[in-house]
């Protein structure tokens, strides 16, 4: 017989342990969110990050060490943007009648959310590498980290931003859109999906399939548009 | 299903050695979307044991796009130590732009909707 202390060892530098309790803590997150009414507050990503977050800070569990059972997680954003062509392709016909409406946002959208990173990050004085890692913080997880890496960014940095990003836009835009007395679910999951990616995707299939739907699509768009608009404003501030 | 994540994962090599290839600056997975997105238009609903597979597991993935993020978003507290000077700045940096994205990315989209005269039953 080993004891519990060598059984601890042995499994927390495991990739299993790490892989197993990412998903079962997403699985008991999105539960709570579903018993809440999809409370924004409660936003399944968010009460995700922080309790594995706590986990890891209580037992001086290192990123590196967790992210070796979590990186199988991490690895389906890949195929996950890839499957985004499904609903695209099945919508494509209320996609098209609405082409100018999108083609319009996507690209006041695009400009909009890197040009407003340089002029804040400037006025508030963010040094210039953290400015370049933010750029393309409104395009999804895979392609705002190849971004900032071609650029000489910070990739992680950049990650971590993305999230933050995701989970903001996904805190705030149900309550905006009330304010702002906007009921038209396309325009309101296309502006989820180009400010928050996937995480604002996930919020607004949430509230609407419409608007989840056109988030998808904005989602998709934007990360084409980002990657054309940041080396853009890249080369404006000088790098 | 298996046959549908076999497909993704194909569409998302195709992507990457495309871009590897021409050296084009987009992502591979995003390059992957589009050339599946143009397959299933070129198929037209033929292939009818495989395109379900590709829609039931494009819905797994989708359903639980969220999952995705957590590996990452935990690296938040990695890098703590190198953000924690800026924290303030960036919290404002990114709470400011998102309200302003949201805002003229909406109002674009409806504004051109109307000027249109559009309506798809929702506005």
């Amino acid at each position: 017989m080993r004891s519990p202390v060598e059984l601890w060892i042995y499994l927390s530098t495991s990739p299993l342990i790490w892989l197993t309790l990412t998903v079962c803590t997403w699985i008991a997150a999105s539960e709570v969110s579903r018993r809440l009414d999809r409370n924004p507050l409660v936003n399944p990503v968010l009460t995700s990050i922080l309790l594995l977050s706590l986990v890891m800070t209580v037992f001086e569990i290192p990123y590196q060490q967790f992210f070796e059972g979590a990186q199988f997680v991490h690895f389906l954003l890949g195929p996950a943007t890839v499957a985004i062509a499904v609903p695209l392709y099945r919508q494509w016909d209320r996609v098209r009648r609405l082409f100018l409406p999108i083609a319009a946002a996507l690209f006041v959208g695009s400009f909009a959310a890197v040009s407003s990173v340089v002029v804040l990050g400037t006025l508030l004085g963010l040094s210039e590498d953290v400015v370049v890692s933010f750029l393309p913080k409104s395009a999804t997880a895979g392609v705002a980290m190849a971004i900032s890496a071609s650029l000489g960014g910070n990739p992680s940095l950049t990650a971590v931003l993305v999230i933050l990003t995701g989970i903001v836009g996904a805190l705030i835009v149900t309550p905006f859109m009330n304010l702002m007395r906007v009921r038209d679910y396309a325009a309101r999951g296309f502006a989820a999906g180009l400010t928050s990616h996937g995480i604002g995707t996930a919020r607004a299939y949430e509230v609407d399939e419409t608007a989840g739907l056109f988030a998808a699509i904005a989602m998709a768009l934007n990360a084409v548009a980002t990657s054309a608009v940041v080396p853009l404003a890249a080369a404006w501030i000088g790098r | 299903m298996l046959r549908g994540l076999a497909a993704l994962l194909f569409f998302q090599l195709l992507g990457e050695s495309l871009v590897f290839v021409t050296g084009f600056p987009v992502p591979g997975p995003v390059i992957g979307l589009v050339l599946l997105f143009l397959s299933l238009l070129a198929l037209q609903g033929r292939l009818r044991e495989t395109i379900p597979a590709v829609e039931a597991a494009a819905g797994a993935l989708l359903g639980n796009l969220g999952l995705f993020f957590v590996p990452a978003g935990v690296g938040v507290v990695a890098l703590w130590g190198v953000v924690q000077d800026e924290g303030g700045a960036i919290a404002a940096v990114l709470i400011v732009s998102a309200v302003f994205t949201l805002a003229v990315t909406v109002w674009t989209f409806i504004a051109v909707r109307r000027l249109l005269g559009e309506r798809d039953g929702a506005a």
